[in-house]
């Protein structure tokens, strides 16, 4: 089963190497929506729901920490499972995360195996 | 670039973080860009036109920078965009970027005690070569310097201490 990607990174380039990640692991993605920021991420999903959203902490506007904070207000965000992917990887970035929701924290520099053993448990049975 | 700070008595105390730095800076590389670094002993630095420059403020303070020639850093942006190099375009400021971002966290992450302590400014990309950088930084820079397909690429801590 294919699956719809919401890519939020504030670098362009790092949200590319995440879908390609993505990929490379093997998730056959039908589309893979990217957006820069979490303000930028809100409103795309307000437009329509996704399947998975990978996100970075440190971000200008709305940082990941508030964006999975809020994705409860959406309607379409409601259970999607967010896995965190940033350079950030101290014990309390990961808690925090967790804490408010995240389903899973991938430290960067990572290699698509990694991405894909820190995805797919959240995808169930989607892939 | 002509770094500018002051010698610090603190500086030795620093040297130990060389390894750390290396090695945070080989993983960045083997694991997003699938390459592996070699030791690079020649001291040339002309031609080092692209500067990335990352903050650590905090516990430790100061600035990691990664330098290379136009060159490398479009080699890098095609190794991590999985692209050939002539379709890289202004990708590559972005990429060297984050090449540096990940060098700090990586770096960071590797003190004992420091990763909650400690941040990181996001990524600035200077491209030229005629530049001073001033910073708080009074350490002398620690650098270590590696060829990345054959191309030199210098990483520099410089520490407030």
């Amino acid at each position: 089963m294919s699956i719809r990607a919401l890519i939020v990174d504030d670098s362009s380039v790092m949200r590319k190497i995440v879908e390609r990640s993505l990929r490379q692991a093997g998730i056959d993605l039908s589309d893979v929506l990217q957006a820069g920021n979490g303000a930028e991420a809100l409103s795309m999903l307000k437009d329509g729901a996704v399947d998975l959203i990978l996100c970075d902490i440190n971000m200008p506007v709305m940082d990941g920490i508030e964006f999975i904070k809020q994705l409860p207000s959406i309607e379409n965000a409601k259970n999607v499972p967010v896995v965190m992917i940033t350079t950030e990887g101290s014990e309390a970035h990961v808690v925090q995360a967790l804490s408010c929701g995240a389903r899973g924290y991938i430290r960067k520099p990572f290699t698509p195996e990694q991405v894909k053993e820190h995805v797919v448990p959240v995808l169930g049975g989607k892939v | 670039m002509t770094p500018s700070g002051h010698a610090a008595a603190s500086a030795d105390t620093h040297q130990n973080w060389i390894p750390l730095r290396e090695t945070a800076t080989r993983e960045v590389f083997e694991l997003m860009l699938s390459c592996q670094l070699t030791p690079d002993s020649v001291m040339d630095e002309s031609g080092m036109n692209v500067t990335a420059m990352v903050g650590l403020g905090g516990q430790l303070c100061g600035v990691i920078t990664v330098r290379c020639n136009n060159t490398a850093a479009v080699l890098m942006a095609s190794k991590m965009l999985g692209l050939p190099v002539e379709k890289v375009g202004q990708d590559f400021s972005d990429a060297i970027g984050e090449v540096c971002n990940m060098v700090a966290g990586n770096f960071k992450n590797k003190i004992a005690g420091l990763s909650d302590g400690c941040m990181l400014s996001p990524p600035s990309v200077i491209t030229g070569s005629d530049y001073s950088l001033h910073s708080l930084a009074d350490s002398p820079g620690l650098q270590t310097r590696m060829l990345f397909e054959n191309l030199p690429v210098i990483v520099t801590l410089q520490i407030h201490s």
